[in-house]
């Protein structure tokens, strides 16, 4: 896994492909996979059927739609000359078990502005939220979570 | 070509504006936690900033200066937070 | 090819409007955690769409571009995480606006898991 990854990250810097370009990218990667593979687990969890594949991709799109309708969104609330924010800090609930899930899921809901992860504790995330509009966790789970949720489900579990 | 540099000046001019921006908010900052922010943003910018020098100069070279300058800076800001929230 | 160009530059001009606004949120914003929120994210998909414009414009860099904003979309929430987690453990103050604040009414609780 951390051949692949070190391997393609190689590849897209040189981008060319001549032969001993692709030799030498060969001999480093493998030698980065011996040295670092020993606590690499963590990326074990990833589930590699042909359904969490095209859910990943779709995850892409999805993410980046939302992430430019939202920082629109944003862009106009710092427009605005009264500056409508109406911020607090709420709690979620996630139901990944997977740490390389929770840790992708906090990093969409930080990455999409009007959210920031602030803490997570076992299957609760503290968000900060420019927004508030309800303080209910069922609620705030429903509007900020899911969306992410039900794709990187079928991805990690 | 014209109105192609045209639009790249006027990015560039936006750009440079928003540095200054970032800059009052790093100098006026009442904590040091929001000139954290403020220079989080800096590097954020001039990353941008770079790969457009990058562009009219027709260097690639300055891509990975970039890159460079990013990772370098992530590193500061995680350590600047860490040492704000219990010391080092 | 003059089209690609026009393109790029276009996109390029997009993602300088989105960094001027988020360093305009920067300075406008009432409290840390708002700056945070309006700063540095919406400079994140102005970095990103810039750097796709030079991208765009010059096809033969598209490898390196792509690292880039594959690099700046993983560092830069966790950076940005890193920086609310630490400003709400030393306790600076949320603004007057804000609404709630579930975290506090918890409390805090030692040995958390991440890192």
């Amino acid at each position: 896994m951390i051949f692949v990854l070190s391997y393609l990250t190689w590849l897209a810097l040189n981008w060319s492909v001549e032969t001993d370009i692709l030799i030498t990218g060969a001999g480093i990667s493998v030698v980065i996979g011996l040295l670092f593979c020993r606590n690499c687990t963590v990326l074990q969890t990833v589930r590699l059927t042909p359904k969490s594949f095209a859910y990943a991709i779709a995850y892409v799109f999805v993410f980046l739609w939302d992430l430019l309708k939202s920082n629109i969104d944003v862009a106009g609330r710092v427009l605005s000359p009264s500056l409508p924010i109406n911020p607090g800090i709420v709690e979620v609930k996630t139901k990944l078990n997977s740490n390389i899930g929770k840790m992708l899921l906090a990093n969409s809901i930080t990455l999409t502005p009007g959210t920031l992860t602030v803490d997570i504790r076992e299957d609760r995330m503290y968000i900060h939220w420019i927004d508030v509009s309800s303080t209910d966790i069922e609620e705030a789970t429903k509007s900020i979570v899911k969306k992410f949720e039900k794709y990187l489900e079928v991805m990690y579990g | 070509m014209d109105s192609v540099k045209i639009i790249l000046y006027i990015a560039g001019a936006l750009i440079l504006s928003g540095i200054l921006l970032a800059l009052w908010r790093f100098i006026k900052g009442p904590r040091t936690a929001d000139r954290v922010v403020a220079f989080d943003l800096l590097t954020v910018i001039s990353i941008a900033l770079m790969a457009m020098v990058a562009f009219f100069n027709g260097r690639i070279i300055y891509l990975d200066v970039a890159l460079v300058y990013g990772l370098l800076s992530f590193t500061g800001v995680i350590v600047v937070a860490r040492f704000i929230e219990k010391g080092l | 090819m003059e089209l690609q160009l026009l393109i790029g530059s276009l996109v390029t001009l997009a993602g300088s409007v989105f960094i001027f606004l988020g360093a305009l949120g920067i300075v406008r914003m009432p409290d840390l955690y708002n700056r945070i929120q309006a700063g540095t994210k919406a400079s994140t998909l102005g970095t990103i769409l810039s750097v796709a414009g030079i991208g765009i414009m010059n096809p033969d860099w598209a490898g390196k571009v792509f690292i880039l904003i594959a690099f700046v979309m993983m560092t830069n929430p966790v950076s940005s995480h890193t920086l609310a987690r630490a400003a709400h453990h030393i306790g600076i103050a949320l603004s007057k606006k804000t609404v709630v604040d579930k975290l506090k009414e918890d409390g805090p609780e030692e040995n958390k898991k991440e890192d």
